[in-house]
Protein backbone atom coordinates (compact mmCIF):
# COMPACT_ATOMS: atom_id res chain seq x y z
CA UNK A 1 0.00 0.00 0.00
CA UNK A 2 1.30 3.24 -0.59
CA UNK A 3 1.59 5.61 2.49
CA UNK A 4 1.09 8.82 3.08
CA UNK A 5 3.11 10.36 5.81
CA UNK A 6 3.30 14.14 4.69
CA UNK A 7 1.97 16.68 6.98
CA UNK A 8 0.89 20.48 6.04
CA UNK A 9 1.21 22.90 8.52
CA UNK A 10 0.16 25.86 6.67
CA UNK A 11 1.85 28.70 5.29
CA UNK A 12 4.25 26.92 3.46
CA UNK A 13 5.64 24.24 5.93
CA UNK A 14 5.09 21.03 4.27
CA UNK A 15 6.65 18.28 6.36
CA UNK A 16 7.59 14.51 4.66
CA UNK A 17 6.30 12.91 7.54
CA UNK A 18 4.66 14.26 10.61
CA UNK A 19 7.80 13.79 12.95
CA UNK A 20 10.25 16.88 14.42
CA UNK A 21 12.49 16.81 16.98
CA UNK A 22 12.20 19.23 20.30
CA UNK A 23 14.07 22.64 21.17
CA UNK A 24 16.74 22.01 23.54
CA UNK A 25 16.36 17.86 23.16
CA UNK A 26 18.75 17.34 19.59
CA UNK A 27 21.10 20.79 19.42
CA UNK A 28 21.54 21.32 16.07
CA UNK A 29 20.99 17.55 14.87
CA UNK A 30 24.67 17.38 13.82
CA UNK A 31 25.02 16.02 17.30
CA UNK A 32 22.90 13.21 16.22
CA UNK A 33 24.03 12.53 12.84
CA UNK A 34 25.75 9.82 13.41
CA UNK A 35 22.92 7.66 14.71
CA UNK A 36 20.30 8.89 12.33
CA UNK A 37 20.31 10.25 8.29
CA UNK A 38 18.57 13.47 9.51
CA UNK A 39 16.83 13.49 6.15
CA UNK A 40 14.70 11.46 7.00
CA UNK A 41 12.98 13.00 9.70
CA UNK A 42 9.89 15.63 9.09
CA UNK A 43 12.17 18.20 10.27
CA UNK A 44 14.31 19.46 13.69
CA UNK A 45 13.82 22.46 15.98
CA UNK A 46 17.47 23.54 17.05
CA UNK A 47 18.18 25.13 20.42
CA UNK A 48 16.52 28.15 22.00
CA UNK A 49 18.47 30.90 19.86
CA UNK A 50 18.38 34.32 21.63
CA UNK A 51 19.97 38.00 20.31
CA UNK A 52 22.82 38.08 22.40
CA UNK A 53 25.11 35.30 23.82
CA UNK A 54 23.64 33.03 27.10
CA UNK A 55 25.79 31.38 29.42
CA UNK A 56 23.04 29.81 30.60
CA UNK A 57 22.34 28.66 34.59
CA UNK A 58 24.83 27.09 37.28
CA UNK A 59 25.50 23.60 37.44
CA UNK A 60 24.05 21.57 38.77
CA UNK A 61 21.17 22.06 35.80
CA UNK A 62 19.59 18.17 35.39
CA UNK A 63 18.35 15.78 37.71
CA UNK A 64 16.10 12.89 36.94
CA UNK A 65 12.89 12.37 38.45
CA UNK A 66 10.88 9.10 37.68
CA UNK A 67 9.60 8.81 34.00
CA UNK A 68 10.96 12.01 33.54
CA UNK A 69 14.05 14.84 34.03
CA UNK A 70 13.92 18.16 35.34
CA UNK A 71 16.12 20.47 33.65
CA UNK A 72 17.66 24.34 33.91
CA UNK A 73 19.50 25.09 31.20
CA UNK A 74 18.68 28.76 30.77
CA UNK A 75 19.07 28.48 27.26
CA UNK A 76 22.46 28.45 26.97
CA UNK A 77 23.13 29.18 23.36
CA UNK A 78 25.86 31.58 21.50
CA UNK A 79 23.42 34.36 19.92
CA UNK A 80 21.79 34.52 16.88
CA UNK A 81 24.35 36.06 14.85
CA UNK A 82 26.40 32.80 15.46
CA UNK A 83 24.08 30.55 14.50
CA UNK A 84 23.80 32.27 10.99
CA UNK A 85 27.04 32.74 10.21
CA UNK A 86 28.36 29.39 11.65
CA UNK A 87 25.25 26.62 11.86
CA UNK A 88 22.92 27.39 9.24
CA UNK A 89 25.57 26.42 6.51
CA UNK A 90 26.43 23.37 8.36
CA UNK A 91 22.78 22.16 8.40
CA UNK A 92 21.11 24.46 5.74
CA UNK A 93 21.09 21.18 3.05
CA UNK A 94 20.44 18.54 5.42
CA UNK A 95 17.28 17.37 3.80
CA UNK A 96 14.88 18.07 6.30
CA UNK A 97 13.06 21.38 7.61
CA UNK A 98 15.76 22.86 9.81
CA UNK A 99 12.97 24.91 12.25
CA UNK A 100 14.82 27.52 14.25
CA UNK A 101 13.27 28.07 18.50
CA UNK A 102 13.00 31.53 19.13
CA UNK A 103 13.48 33.39 22.48
CA UNK A 104 14.10 36.57 24.14
CA UNK A 105 13.63 38.86 27.63
CA UNK A 106 11.78 41.54 26.02
CA UNK A 107 9.49 41.96 22.55
CA UNK A 108 12.28 43.21 20.86
CA UNK A 109 14.68 40.81 21.14
CA UNK A 110 11.95 37.80 19.94
CA UNK A 111 11.57 40.57 16.66
CA UNK A 112 15.31 41.21 16.59
CA UNK A 113 16.07 37.49 15.93
CA UNK A 114 13.25 36.59 13.91
CA UNK A 115 14.82 39.67 11.31
CA UNK A 116 17.97 37.83 11.43
CA UNK A 117 16.74 34.58 10.42
CA UNK A 118 14.71 36.37 8.02
CA UNK A 119 17.54 36.10 5.52
CA UNK A 120 18.25 32.67 5.57
CA UNK A 121 16.24 30.63 2.60
CA UNK A 122 16.21 27.62 4.38
CA UNK A 123 14.51 28.50 7.11
CA UNK A 124 10.87 28.13 6.52
CA UNK A 125 9.90 28.25 9.61
CA UNK A 126 10.40 29.73 13.41
CA UNK A 127 9.04 28.59 16.78
CA UNK A 128 8.50 30.99 19.18
CA UNK A 129 9.12 29.79 22.71
CA UNK A 130 7.00 31.79 25.11
CA UNK A 131 7.64 30.45 28.19
CA UNK A 132 10.51 32.77 28.79
CA UNK A 133 10.51 35.18 31.56
CA UNK A 134 9.34 38.83 30.52
CA UNK A 135 11.98 41.18 32.06
CA UNK A 136 9.86 44.28 32.18
CA UNK A 137 7.42 42.61 33.62
CA UNK A 138 8.99 41.33 36.22
CA UNK A 139 9.89 37.90 35.23
CA UNK A 140 6.69 36.44 34.59
CA UNK A 141 6.58 34.38 31.12
CA UNK A 142 4.99 35.64 28.06
CA UNK A 143 3.13 32.55 27.47
CA UNK A 144 1.44 33.30 30.94
CA UNK A 145 -1.15 35.26 29.96
CA UNK A 146 -3.30 35.66 26.57
CA UNK A 147 -2.46 39.32 26.39
CA UNK A 148 1.40 38.25 26.83
CA UNK A 149 1.06 35.60 24.81
CA UNK A 150 -0.63 37.97 21.64
CA UNK A 151 1.89 40.72 22.12
CA UNK A 152 4.70 38.69 21.31
CA UNK A 153 3.28 36.78 18.84
CA UNK A 154 1.79 39.89 16.90
CA UNK A 155 4.94 41.97 17.31
CA UNK A 156 6.94 38.25 15.63
CA UNK A 157 4.52 38.66 13.15
CA UNK A 158 4.94 41.97 11.74
CA UNK A 159 8.62 40.93 11.52
CA UNK A 160 9.11 37.52 9.90
CA UNK A 161 6.20 36.73 7.06
CA UNK A 162 7.23 32.65 6.69
CA UNK A 163 5.49 30.10 8.86
CA UNK A 164 5.39 31.20 12.44
CA UNK A 165 4.57 28.29 14.78
CA UNK A 166 4.23 29.51 18.91
CA UNK A 167 5.11 27.35 21.61
CA UNK A 168 2.58 27.25 24.73
CA UNK A 169 3.64 26.71 28.29
CA UNK A 170 1.25 24.59 30.23
CA UNK A 171 2.19 26.07 33.60
CA UNK A 172 -1.28 28.20 32.92
CA UNK A 173 -4.80 27.54 34.06
CA UNK A 174 -6.54 27.62 30.59
CA UNK A 175 -4.12 26.48 27.88
CA UNK A 176 -6.95 26.29 25.37
CA UNK A 177 -7.44 30.35 25.90
CA UNK A 178 -3.59 31.55 25.72
CA UNK A 179 -3.81 29.02 22.27
CA UNK A 180 -7.01 30.89 20.68
CA UNK A 181 -5.33 34.49 21.40
CA UNK A 182 -2.22 33.16 19.78
CA UNK A 183 -3.98 32.55 16.91
CA UNK A 184 -5.90 35.85 16.92
CA UNK A 185 -2.86 37.54 17.12
CA UNK A 186 -1.42 36.04 13.82
CA UNK A 187 0.59 32.54 14.67
CA UNK A 188 0.32 30.06 11.55
CA UNK A 189 0.31 27.00 14.25
CA UNK A 190 0.62 26.07 18.10
CA UNK A 191 2.87 23.54 19.32
CA UNK A 192 3.13 22.52 23.14
CA UNK A 193 3.78 21.91 25.59
CA UNK A 194 6.99 23.16 27.06
CA UNK A 195 8.01 22.00 30.26
CA UNK A 196 6.48 22.15 33.68
CA UNK A 197 7.53 23.80 36.20
CA UNK A 198 8.62 21.74 38.85
CA UNK A 199 10.93 20.81 41.85
CA UNK A 200 12.87 18.33 43.60
CA UNK A 201 15.18 18.07 46.87
CA UNK A 202 17.85 16.17 47.44
CA UNK A 203 17.32 15.42 50.81
CA UNK A 204 20.62 13.30 52.04
CA UNK A 205 22.27 17.66 51.21
CA UNK A 206 18.74 19.55 52.38
CA UNK A 207 18.75 21.17 49.47
CA UNK A 208 17.27 21.48 45.75
CA UNK A 209 18.88 19.70 43.17
CA UNK A 210 19.11 21.59 40.68
CA UNK A 211 20.90 25.22 41.22
CA UNK A 212 17.40 27.24 40.30
CA UNK A 213 15.19 25.11 42.79
CA UNK A 214 12.31 24.81 40.23
CA UNK A 215 13.29 23.48 36.18
CA UNK A 216 11.03 22.30 34.06
CA UNK A 217 9.99 19.06 34.00
CA UNK A 218 10.03 16.50 30.67
CA UNK A 219 9.65 13.11 29.72
CA UNK A 220 7.04 10.18 30.07
CA UNK A 221 5.89 11.81 32.82
CA UNK A 222 4.30 15.07 31.59
CA UNK A 223 2.79 12.60 28.66
CA UNK A 224 -1.15 12.44 29.59
CA UNK A 225 -0.85 16.05 30.86
CA UNK A 226 0.33 17.09 27.26
CA UNK A 227 -2.05 14.74 25.57
CA UNK A 228 -4.59 16.12 27.16
CA UNK A 229 -4.01 19.75 26.87
CA UNK A 230 -3.21 18.79 22.50
CA UNK A 231 -6.83 17.43 22.68
CA UNK A 232 -8.02 21.02 24.54
CA UNK A 233 -6.23 23.02 22.13
CA UNK A 234 -6.97 21.36 18.66
CA UNK A 235 -10.98 21.71 19.62
CA UNK A 236 -10.42 25.26 20.33
CA UNK A 237 -8.62 26.53 17.38
CA UNK A 238 -8.41 26.28 13.59
CA UNK A 239 -4.49 26.15 13.01
CA UNK A 240 -2.72 23.18 13.47
CA UNK A 241 -1.35 21.90 16.80
CA UNK A 242 2.04 20.35 16.90
CA UNK A 243 2.28 17.65 19.73
CA UNK A 244 5.09 17.05 22.36
CA UNK A 245 6.19 16.04 25.69
CA UNK A 246 7.03 12.35 26.80
CA UNK A 247 6.81 10.74 23.15
CA UNK A 248 9.32 8.22 23.48
CA UNK A 249 7.59 5.27 20.63
CA UNK A 250 4.87 5.70 17.83
CA UNK A 251 2.00 4.66 20.14
CA UNK A 252 3.09 8.08 21.85
CA UNK A 253 3.06 9.73 18.90
CA UNK A 254 -0.36 8.48 17.54
CA UNK A 255 -2.37 9.45 20.68
CA UNK A 256 -1.22 12.89 20.13
CA UNK A 257 -2.22 12.98 16.44
CA UNK A 258 -5.21 11.19 17.04
CA UNK A 259 -6.20 13.72 20.02
CA UNK A 260 -5.77 16.71 17.30
CA UNK A 261 -1.91 16.90 16.66
CA UNK A 262 -1.11 17.90 12.67
CA UNK A 263 2.64 16.91 13.78
CA UNK A 264 4.52 16.02 16.97
CA UNK A 265 8.19 16.63 18.43
CA UNK A 266 10.68 14.11 20.24
CA UNK A 267 12.07 15.54 22.85
CA UNK A 268 13.87 13.47 25.82
CA UNK A 269 13.44 10.41 24.52
CA UNK A 270 16.63 11.76 21.43
CA UNK A 271 18.56 10.96 25.02
CA UNK A 272 17.35 8.08 26.03
CA UNK A 273 17.40 6.65 22.17
CA UNK A 274 19.24 8.68 19.87
CA UNK A 275 17.72 6.63 17.19
CA UNK A 276 14.24 7.21 18.32
CA UNK A 277 12.71 10.12 16.41
CA UNK A 278 13.28 7.72 13.19
CA UNK A 279 12.29 4.66 14.73
CA UNK A 280 8.84 6.93 15.69
CA UNK A 281 8.77 7.34 11.72
CA UNK A 282 8.71 3.72 10.92
CA UNK A 283 6.73 2.99 13.71
CA UNK A 284 3.74 5.33 12.39
CA UNK A 285 4.33 3.85 9.17
CA UNK A 286 4.01 0.09 10.51
CA UNK A 287 0.76 1.24 12.32
CA UNK A 288 -1.04 2.47 9.54
CA UNK A 289 -0.10 -0.62 7.45
CA UNK A 290 -1.57 -2.63 10.29
CA UNK A 291 -4.39 -0.70 10.29
CA UNK A 292 -4.73 -0.15 6.79
CA UNK A 293 -4.73 3.13 6.62
CA UNK A 294 -2.97 4.83 3.70
CA UNK A 295 -2.74 8.77 4.72
CA UNK A 296 -2.11 9.41 8.28
CA UNK A 297 -4.19 12.32 7.90
CA UNK A 298 -6.93 10.35 8.50
CA UNK A 299 -5.96 9.90 12.07
CA UNK A 300 -5.60 13.40 13.18
CA UNK A 301 -8.87 14.47 15.28
CA UNK A 302 -10.19 11.04 15.89
CA UNK A 303 -11.42 11.52 19.25
CA UNK A 304 -13.05 14.11 18.69
CA UNK B 1 34.38 5.30 13.28
CA UNK B 2 31.63 7.47 14.63
CA UNK B 3 29.13 7.26 17.45
CA UNK B 4 26.94 4.24 17.58
CA UNK B 5 24.53 2.27 19.49
CA UNK B 6 25.70 -1.23 20.35
CA UNK B 7 24.45 -3.93 22.46
CA UNK B 8 27.31 -6.23 24.49
CA UNK B 9 27.14 -8.91 26.15
CA UNK B 10 28.57 -9.55 29.28
CA UNK B 11 30.95 -12.64 29.33
CA UNK B 12 32.35 -11.82 32.84
CA UNK B 13 32.19 -10.66 36.15
CA UNK B 14 34.01 -9.85 39.01
CA UNK B 15 34.66 -7.30 41.25
CA UNK B 16 38.03 -4.44 41.80
CA UNK B 17 38.18 -2.47 44.69
CA UNK B 18 34.56 -3.30 45.79
CA UNK B 19 33.73 -2.19 42.57
CA UNK B 20 32.01 -4.46 39.73
CA UNK B 21 33.99 -5.44 36.89
CA UNK B 22 31.88 -6.16 34.10
CA UNK B 23 33.78 -7.84 30.79
CA UNK B 24 31.93 -7.01 27.68
CA UNK B 25 31.90 -8.90 24.27
CA UNK B 26 30.65 -6.67 21.82
CA UNK B 27 28.15 -7.35 19.98
CA UNK B 28 27.51 -7.22 15.95
CA UNK B 29 30.60 -4.69 14.38
CA UNK B 30 32.75 -6.54 16.80
CA UNK B 31 35.76 -3.39 16.75
CA UNK B 32 36.64 -1.38 19.20
CA UNK B 33 39.74 0.04 17.59
CA UNK B 34 37.98 3.54 17.69
CA UNK B 35 38.13 3.94 21.58
CA UNK B 36 40.78 6.03 23.30
CA UNK B 37 41.75 5.99 26.95
CA UNK B 38 39.32 8.43 28.83
CA UNK B 39 36.26 8.21 27.05
CA UNK B 40 33.00 6.74 28.33
CA UNK B 41 29.75 5.52 27.60
CA UNK B 42 26.41 5.71 28.27
CA UNK B 43 24.56 2.40 29.83
CA UNK B 44 20.98 1.53 29.50
CA UNK B 45 19.89 0.28 32.86
CA UNK B 46 16.30 -1.14 32.29
CA UNK B 47 15.53 -1.06 36.01
CA UNK B 48 12.16 0.88 37.53
CA UNK B 49 12.45 4.88 38.04
CA UNK B 50 15.52 4.99 36.19
CA UNK B 51 14.96 7.05 32.44
CA UNK B 52 18.46 7.94 31.30
CA UNK B 53 21.23 6.04 30.84
CA UNK B 54 23.97 6.77 32.77
CA UNK B 55 27.84 8.05 32.38
CA UNK B 56 30.47 4.97 32.65
CA UNK B 57 34.39 4.97 31.88
CA UNK B 58 35.96 2.47 30.02
CA UNK B 59 38.14 1.13 32.14
CA UNK B 60 40.09 -1.33 29.25
CA UNK B 61 39.91 -2.33 25.62
CA UNK B 62 41.56 -5.83 26.24
CA UNK B 63 43.83 -6.71 23.14
CA UNK B 64 41.58 -9.95 22.52
CA UNK B 65 38.47 -7.10 22.11
CA UNK B 66 36.39 -7.11 25.24
CA UNK B 67 35.55 -3.80 26.69
CA UNK B 68 35.95 -3.41 30.72
CA UNK B 69 33.53 -1.51 32.81
CA UNK B 70 34.14 -0.62 36.40
CA UNK B 71 30.75 -0.03 38.36
CA UNK B 72 30.21 0.96 41.77
CA UNK B 73 27.08 0.40 42.68
CA UNK B 74 25.44 3.56 44.40
CA UNK B 75 21.88 4.09 43.21
CA UNK B 76 18.86 2.21 40.87
CA UNK B 77 21.07 1.83 37.67
CA UNK B 78 24.47 0.83 39.26
CA UNK B 79 22.91 -1.49 41.52
CA UNK B 80 20.96 -3.15 38.78
CA UNK B 81 23.81 -3.28 36.19
CA UNK B 82 25.64 -4.74 39.37
CA UNK B 83 22.77 -7.06 39.20
CA UNK B 84 23.36 -8.26 36.12
CA UNK B 85 24.74 -11.85 35.04
CA UNK B 86 26.75 -13.47 32.94
CA UNK B 87 25.48 -13.99 29.54
CA UNK B 88 22.56 -10.56 30.06
CA UNK B 89 23.40 -7.75 27.45
CA UNK B 90 23.64 -4.22 28.22
CA UNK B 91 22.94 -1.25 25.03
CA UNK B 92 25.53 1.20 25.32
CA UNK B 93 26.05 4.29 23.31
CA UNK B 94 29.91 4.87 22.84
CA UNK B 95 32.02 6.09 22.26
CA UNK B 96 31.61 9.64 23.89
CA UNK B 97 33.68 12.49 25.10
CA UNK B 98 37.53 13.48 24.09
CA UNK B 99 39.88 10.71 25.85
CA UNK B 100 42.99 11.52 27.66
CA UNK B 101 45.91 13.28 25.17
CA UNK B 102 48.72 10.46 25.35
CA UNK B 103 50.86 12.24 22.99
CA UNK B 104 54.17 13.16 22.85
CA UNK B 105 54.99 10.94 25.96
CA UNK B 106 57.32 8.55 24.53
CA UNK B 107 60.54 8.01 26.37
CA UNK B 108 58.93 10.57 29.21
CA UNK B 109 57.25 9.75 32.52
CA UNK B 110 53.62 10.52 33.32
CA UNK B 111 52.07 10.25 36.67
CA UNK B 112 48.65 8.57 37.15
CA UNK B 113 46.90 9.37 40.46
CA UNK B 114 43.20 7.95 40.98
CA UNK B 115 40.30 7.14 43.67
CA UNK B 116 37.08 5.34 44.09
CA UNK B 117 35.98 4.45 40.63
CA UNK B 118 38.20 6.98 39.16
CA UNK B 119 40.77 4.62 38.88
CA UNK B 120 38.34 3.02 35.99
CA UNK B 121 39.68 5.09 33.10
CA UNK B 122 43.79 4.98 34.29
CA UNK B 123 43.50 1.13 33.66
CA UNK B 124 43.48 1.78 29.60
CA UNK B 125 45.50 4.85 29.95
CA UNK B 126 48.38 3.09 31.81
CA UNK B 127 48.03 0.39 28.55
CA UNK B 128 47.97 3.27 26.24
CA UNK B 129 50.64 5.45 27.75
CA UNK B 130 53.27 2.00 28.38
CA UNK B 131 52.62 1.33 24.64
CA UNK B 132 53.51 4.32 23.21
CA UNK B 133 56.79 4.29 24.93
CA UNK B 134 56.39 6.13 28.05
CA UNK B 135 57.49 4.82 32.19
CA UNK B 136 54.26 5.06 33.99
CA UNK B 137 53.59 5.46 37.55
CA UNK B 138 49.95 5.25 39.44
CA UNK B 139 49.76 6.52 42.35
CA UNK B 140 46.13 4.99 43.81
CA UNK B 141 44.25 6.01 47.34
CA UNK B 142 41.32 4.66 49.41
CA UNK B 143 39.99 4.58 52.43
CA UNK B 144 40.73 1.19 53.30
CA UNK B 145 42.14 -2.11 52.13
CA UNK B 146 38.96 -3.13 50.70
CA UNK B 147 38.77 -0.28 48.58
CA UNK B 148 42.03 -0.98 46.89
CA UNK B 149 41.18 -4.72 46.84
CA UNK B 150 42.31 -6.35 43.34
CA UNK B 151 43.17 -3.18 41.79
CA UNK B 152 46.62 -3.91 40.99
CA UNK B 153 46.19 -6.61 38.59
CA UNK B 154 43.71 -4.30 36.24
CA UNK B 155 46.90 -3.05 35.23
CA UNK B 156 49.39 -3.94 32.47
CA UNK B 157 52.80 -5.49 34.51
CA UNK B 158 54.88 -2.71 33.39
CA UNK B 159 53.57 0.07 35.16
CA UNK B 160 54.71 1.00 38.66
CA UNK B 161 51.92 1.19 41.23
CA UNK B 162 51.73 2.76 44.53
CA UNK B 163 49.17 2.44 47.00
CA UNK B 164 47.65 4.70 49.92
CA UNK B 165 45.25 4.26 52.50
CA UNK B 166 43.39 6.58 54.79
CA UNK B 167 43.65 4.33 57.60
CA UNK B 168 47.02 2.58 57.18
CA UNK B 169 45.38 -1.28 56.52
CA UNK B 170 47.12 -1.39 52.90
CA UNK B 171 49.88 0.39 51.72
CA UNK B 172 51.16 3.65 52.65
CA UNK B 173 49.17 5.41 55.31
CA UNK B 174 48.06 8.81 54.07
CA UNK B 175 46.90 10.68 51.40
CA UNK B 176 47.87 9.63 47.45
CA UNK B 177 49.64 13.09 47.56
CA UNK B 178 52.00 12.08 50.72
CA UNK B 179 53.36 8.83 48.76
CA UNK B 180 57.13 9.47 47.76
CA UNK B 181 55.92 8.48 44.24
CA UNK B 182 53.63 11.39 43.88
CA UNK B 183 56.39 13.97 44.09
CA UNK B 184 59.02 12.90 41.59
CA UNK B 185 59.57 14.80 38.18
CA UNK B 186 57.01 13.99 35.80
CA UNK B 187 56.28 15.13 32.23
CA UNK B 188 52.92 15.01 32.93
CA UNK B 189 49.86 13.69 35.92
CA UNK B 190 46.65 12.75 34.65
CA UNK B 191 44.00 12.30 37.55
CA UNK B 192 40.37 10.65 37.97
CA UNK B 193 39.38 10.36 41.30
CA UNK B 194 36.50 12.48 44.37
CA UNK B 195 36.61 16.18 43.29
CA UNK B 196 38.95 16.55 46.58
CA UNK B 197 41.49 14.60 45.57
CA UNK B 198 41.85 15.74 41.83
CA UNK B 199 41.67 19.41 43.36
CA UNK B 200 44.57 18.89 45.71
CA UNK B 201 46.72 17.04 42.62
CA UNK B 202 45.58 20.27 40.34
CA UNK B 203 47.33 22.28 42.84
CA UNK B 204 50.48 20.41 42.98
CA UNK B 205 51.00 20.14 39.40
CA UNK B 206 50.53 23.66 39.65
CA UNK B 207 53.04 24.22 41.83
CA UNK B 208 54.98 22.31 40.02
CA UNK B 209 54.64 23.54 36.45
CA UNK B 210 53.93 19.93 35.56
CA UNK B 211 50.94 19.59 32.63
CA UNK B 212 48.32 17.89 34.07
CA UNK B 213 44.83 16.18 33.31
CA UNK B 214 41.81 15.45 35.22
CA UNK B 215 38.57 13.43 34.32
CA UNK B 216 35.33 14.99 35.51
CA UNK B 217 32.19 13.48 36.46
CA UNK B 218 29.45 16.05 36.07
CA UNK B 219 25.80 14.94 35.98
CA UNK B 220 24.94 13.91 32.34
CA UNK B 221 21.48 14.01 30.30
CA UNK B 222 22.36 12.90 26.65
CA UNK B 223 26.18 12.50 26.48
CA UNK B 224 25.91 13.96 22.82
CA UNK B 225 26.25 17.52 23.57
CA UNK B 226 22.84 18.06 22.67
CA UNK B 227 21.67 18.98 26.21
CA UNK B 228 23.92 21.48 27.54
CA UNK B 229 23.88 19.52 30.96
CA UNK B 230 26.79 19.00 31.80
CA UNK B 231 28.36 21.86 31.32
CA UNK B 232 31.80 23.46 33.43
CA UNK B 233 32.72 26.53 34.00
CA UNK B 234 35.84 27.20 32.62
CA UNK B 235 38.13 30.05 31.12
CA UNK B 236 36.29 29.52 28.42
CA UNK B 237 33.20 30.09 29.99
CA UNK B 238 30.16 27.24 30.25
CA UNK B 239 31.64 24.23 28.20
CA UNK B 240 30.33 20.72 27.86
CA UNK B 241 32.06 18.14 29.74
CA UNK B 242 30.50 15.39 27.47
CA UNK B 243 31.92 16.32 24.65
CA UNK B 244 34.82 18.87 25.29
CA UNK B 245 35.61 16.82 28.29
CA UNK B 246 35.29 15.03 30.29
CA UNK B 247 39.15 15.30 30.50
CA UNK B 248 40.40 18.53 31.02
CA UNK B 249 43.75 20.59 31.11
CA UNK B 250 43.35 22.59 34.60
CA UNK B 251 44.22 25.22 33.18
CA UNK B 252 41.12 25.02 31.52
CA UNK B 253 39.08 24.96 35.00
CA UNK B 254 38.47 27.76 37.43
CA UNK B 255 39.61 25.54 40.33
CA UNK B 256 41.83 27.99 41.89
C1 LIG C 1 32.22 10.82 32.38
C2 LIG C 1 31.74 10.00 33.57
C3 LIG C 1 32.34 8.79 33.81
C4 LIG C 1 31.91 7.99 34.88
N1 LIG C 1 32.52 6.79 35.07
C5 LIG C 1 32.07 5.96 36.03
C6 LIG C 1 32.64 4.66 36.18
O1 LIG C 1 33.55 4.25 35.44
N2 LIG C 1 32.13 3.86 37.15
C7 LIG C 1 31.10 4.28 37.97
O2 LIG C 1 30.68 3.49 38.81
N3 LIG C 1 30.58 5.50 37.88
C8 LIG C 1 31.01 6.36 36.92
N4 LIG C 1 30.43 7.62 36.79
C9 LIG C 1 29.37 8.02 37.73
C10 LIG C 1 28.06 7.34 37.35
O3 LIG C 1 27.60 7.85 36.12
C11 LIG C 1 27.01 7.56 38.45
O4 LIG C 1 27.42 6.91 39.59
C12 LIG C 1 25.66 7.01 38.03
O5 LIG C 1 25.10 7.85 37.06
C13 LIG C 1 24.72 6.92 39.20
O6 LIG C 1 23.47 6.41 38.75
P1 LIG C 1 22.49 5.62 39.75
O7 LIG C 1 21.15 5.53 39.14
O8 LIG C 1 23.10 4.35 40.18
O9 LIG C 1 22.49 6.55 41.00
P2 LIG C 1 21.55 7.81 41.24
O10 LIG C 1 20.41 7.36 42.08
O11 LIG C 1 21.29 8.51 39.97
O12 LIG C 1 22.53 8.66 42.09
C14 LIG C 1 23.04 8.18 43.33
C15 LIG C 1 23.93 9.22 43.89
O13 LIG C 1 25.02 9.47 42.99
C16 LIG C 1 25.06 10.82 42.58
N5 LIG C 1 25.35 10.84 41.16
C17 LIG C 1 24.49 10.52 40.16
N6 LIG C 1 25.05 10.69 38.97
C18 LIG C 1 26.30 11.14 39.20
C19 LIG C 1 27.37 11.53 38.38
N7 LIG C 1 27.28 11.51 37.04
N8 LIG C 1 28.49 11.93 38.94
C20 LIG C 1 28.59 11.98 40.28
N9 LIG C 1 27.63 11.64 41.10
C21 LIG C 1 26.49 11.23 40.59
C22 LIG C 1 23.69 11.36 42.87
O14 LIG C 1 23.74 12.74 43.17
C23 LIG C 1 23.23 10.57 44.05
O15 LIG C 1 23.68 11.13 45.25
C24 LIG C 1 30.86 8.43 35.74
C25 LIG C 1 30.25 9.67 35.49
C26 LIG C 1 30.68 10.45 34.43
C27 LIG C 1 30.02 11.76 34.15
C1 LIG D 1 17.45 19.85 28.35
C2 LIG D 1 16.26 20.52 27.73
C3 LIG D 1 16.40 21.76 27.11
C4 LIG D 1 15.29 22.39 26.53
N1 LIG D 1 15.45 23.59 25.89
C5 LIG D 1 14.39 24.19 25.28
C6 LIG D 1 14.54 25.41 24.56
O1 LIG D 1 15.64 25.95 24.43
N2 LIG D 1 13.43 25.97 23.99
C7 LIG D 1 12.19 25.38 24.09
O2 LIG D 1 11.23 25.92 23.56
N3 LIG D 1 12.03 24.22 24.75
C8 LIG D 1 13.09 23.61 25.35
N4 LIG D 1 12.91 22.41 26.02
C9 LIG D 1 11.57 21.81 26.09
C10 LIG D 1 11.38 20.72 25.05
O3 LIG D 1 11.53 21.22 23.74
C11 LIG D 1 10.01 20.05 25.19
O4 LIG D 1 9.01 21.04 25.08
C12 LIG D 1 9.83 19.35 26.52
O5 LIG D 1 11.02 18.73 26.91
C13 LIG D 1 8.68 18.33 26.51
O6 LIG D 1 8.91 17.31 25.58
P1 LIG D 1 9.60 15.89 25.97
O7 LIG D 1 8.89 15.39 27.19
O8 LIG D 1 9.43 15.03 24.77
O9 LIG D 1 11.03 16.19 26.27
C14 LIG D 1 14.02 21.77 26.60
C15 LIG D 1 13.89 20.52 27.23
C16 LIG D 1 14.97 19.88 27.78
C17 LIG D 1 14.80 18.54 28.43
S1 LIG E 1 25.10 15.55 28.74
FE1 LIG E 1 23.91 16.53 27.23
S2 LIG E 1 25.28 18.04 26.56
FE2 LIG E 1 26.52 16.90 27.90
Amino acid sequence: MELNLSVDLGNGLRLKNPVLTASGTFGYGIEYADFIDLSRLGGFIVKGTTLNPREGNDAPRMVETPSGMINAVGLQNKGVDHFVKHIYPLIADCGSEVIVNVSGASIADYQAVAERLADLPAIHAIEVNISCPNVKAGGMAFGTSCQGAAEVTAAVRRSWARHLMVKLSPNVTDIAGIAAAVEDAGADSVSLINTLLAMHIDVERQRPSISTITGGLSGPAVRPIAVRMVWQVARRVKIPVVGLGGIVNADDALQFIMAGATAIQVGTANFINPAASVQIVDGISDYLRRHNISDINQLRSIIP
Amino acid sequence: MSKRIQDFKIVNKASAGGNCLLTLLPLGTPDLHDITPGQFVQVQALAPEVLLRRPISVCDVTPDGHLILMVKPIGNATRHIDSLAVGDTLNLVLPLGNGFDTSDMQGRRALLVGGGVGVAPLVFLARALTAAGASVDICIGGRSAADIAGIDSLFVPDAHLHFATDDGSAGHHGLVTSLNAFSADYHRIYCCGPTPMMKAVAASARNRGTDCFVSLENMMACGLGACLCCIEKTVRGNICVCTEGPVFNINQLLWN
